[in-house]
């Protein structure tokens, strides 16, 4: 099962205004961290590597926060989605 | 929302609804703010809640019609490597009866809006969709209250009580305690898989409306520190695999990817065969054990649940250490509320409950549990390997003498580790739980 099929059974409400995710410097995932972690241990593959950028799919966050204390530069910005935004477990 | 409470609690979890059942019981006017767009809706565990703590604060949660998805007869526990493994489990009767709901499943979308639902009936206001982003603080620098996401959203009270989980920007924000190294938490992530009532009694041999917790370790978590476990619900198993995230990170091993691994692993595929996947959620377990826990209170706030760092990961206990520190925080708060001070020194109450109370002796107990897994990386990895070469070759008749398998055995041991290293090892993890 892909990931993309696993997060289609779950509900999320978007903040379609606001992400609640930003990398800060864009340039140091490409010059500074050859390693980019993010794109491997986010559970719901927010992060992925285009051709100039890693681009932030906010949209299925799972919200565990992993990216926040795990990116190694500490290079991404990271809250809780607005109140009632974001994911709705329908049995947790 | 500029209203005064008693007590503001952040997070509408096992740890903040216990603590706002209790001060309502008392008549304390207190606020519940939940993130989520309603209890539960943000919240994960891999299910299994304890009686006795609940009743605690919920004497008659059986009448009250608690959500309970199965009462547990049977705990197993597997050793697992990539082909097969060891399993034993203890199954006791009186489990499904004189001592039924000792331990049960739940899913916490339905568990915690129900709980929540408790309180508000008690008396207690639960809001939720309200983000707490940050404290309010007097001019001496005590907690005097919180600030919404909401327009106009500053509560004021007297106490705040912190209850809002291990994943918190809150605490990396006003510092009240530190964000988790990524060593500290592990990532577990878990699927609901969907089967129907009478296939899970089968399956797991049991009756009706009881159920099995199965906690497994090895191969699984490809040689990162991790656990593995399958739970049964009603009329859906609870799949979780988790691995320390810093292993994660390093070892680039994607979640989901281990997910299904794992799922397809010949001793958990046969148990979840023809089951649809339902929810995929993730979440951290708080790992970093009695050593990364925060100071637990302060002047005007107190931290309760797996926010505090709560949590047993050898005997999986969770939800009912957020209870019993909950609990203990309401009281707590209520003591001081009637000195009408609530600085630290007044809420001390709250540490001398905790240190008295199995919470924290089981914290110290296994203070050095975490740390002996996350650095003995040869039991999720060599040791599996071994022990089923020697299960399966114990197990193969083939006109071998036993003595001859023995000292093959040996051999292979000898290839993956040390009978010296082996018995360090066994020592130290001995060392670490005793």
């Amino acid at each position: 099962m892909k990931i993309e099929d696993k997060l289609f059974l779950d509900r999320f409400k978007v903040d379609e205004e606001d992400s609640h995710i930003k990398i800060k410097d864009g340039n140091k995932c490409l010059n500074e961290c050859p390693d980019q972690p993010c794109l491997y241990f986010c559970p719901a593959n927010v992060y992925r590597l285009e051709t100039d950028h890693i681009s932030v799919n906010y949209e299925g966050c799972l919200e565990c926060g992993s990216c926040r204390i795990a990116c190694p530069l500490l290079n991404i910005e990271w809250r809780f989605p607005r109140g009632g935004f974001g994911i709705s477990h329908k049995f947790g | 929302m500029k209203e005064t409470f008693d007590v503001a609690i952040v997070g509408a979890g096992p740890a903040g609804i216990s603590a706002a059942c209790i001060l309502a019981d008392a008549g304390v006017k207190t606020i519940v703010l939940e993130r989520g767009e309603f209890p539960g809706a943000k919240n994960v565990s891999g299910g299994v809640l304890y009686g006795h703590n609940l009743a605690q604060i919920l004497p008659d949660f059986s009448e009250r019609k608690c959500p309970i998805e199965r009462n547990i007869v049977e705990s197993r526990i597997w050793y697992l490597s990539k082909d097969g493994g060891f399993s034993i489990g203890y199954n006791d009767s009186i489990f499904a009866g004189d001592r039924k709901h000792n331990a049960f499943t739940v899913g916490r979308a339905k568990f915690d809006r129900w709980f929540a639902e408790q309180a508000h009936q008690k008396g207690a206001l639960v809001v939720p969709s309200t983000t707490v982003v940050d404290l309010l603080r007097d001019d001496k620098g005590a907690v005097c209250g919180v600030v919404t996401s909401r327009e106009d959203g500053e509560v004021q009270a007297k106490v705040t009580l912190l209850a809002n989980g291990i994943n918190s920007p809150l605490a990396a924000k006003t510092g009240f305690r530190a964000e988790p190294k990524p060593d500290q938490v592990d990532l577990a992530v878990k699927e609901a898989i969907e089967l129907p009532a009478e296939v899970i009694e089968q399956r797991f041999a049991v009756g009706n409306g009881n159920g099995v917790t199965i906690e497994i370790m090895g191969d699984i978590t490809c040689g990162m520190e991790g656990i593995g476990v399958i739970y049964t619900n009603r009329d859906t198993l609870s799949l979780c695999i988790g691995a320390n995230l810093a292993d994660m990170a390093a070892a680039k091993v994607k979640p989901y990817d281990l997910m299904e691994s794992f799922k397809q692993h010949p001793m958990v595929a046969p148990l979840i065969e023809g089951g649809q996947p339902r929810e995929y959620v993730a979440h951290w377990l708080p790992e970093g054990g009695y050593d990364a826990m925060p100071q637990i209170y302060g002047d005007g706030y107190l931290i309760a649940g797996d926010s505090a760092m709560l949590f047993n990961a050898l005997h999986r206990e969770g939800n009912n250490l957020a209870m019993a520190s909950g609990k203990m925080a309401a009281e707590a708060i209520i003591e001081a509320l009637n000195k009408g001070n609530c600085s630290r020194s007044s809420l001390a109450g709250y540490g001398q409950r905790m240190m008295d109370s199995f919470v924290m002796q089981d914290m110290r107990k296994y203070r050095n549990f975490g740390h002996f897994r996350y650095h003995n990386k040869e039991i999720y990895d060599q040791l599996p390997r071994v022990a089923t070469f020697a299960g399966r070759e114990m197990l193969t008749v083939n006109g071998v003498s036993k003595k001859q398998k023995q000292k093959i055995i040996m051999q292979e041991l000898r290839k993956e580790t040390s009978l010296f290293r082996l018995a360090r090892l066994l020592w130290r993890g001995w060392r670490s739980v005793k």
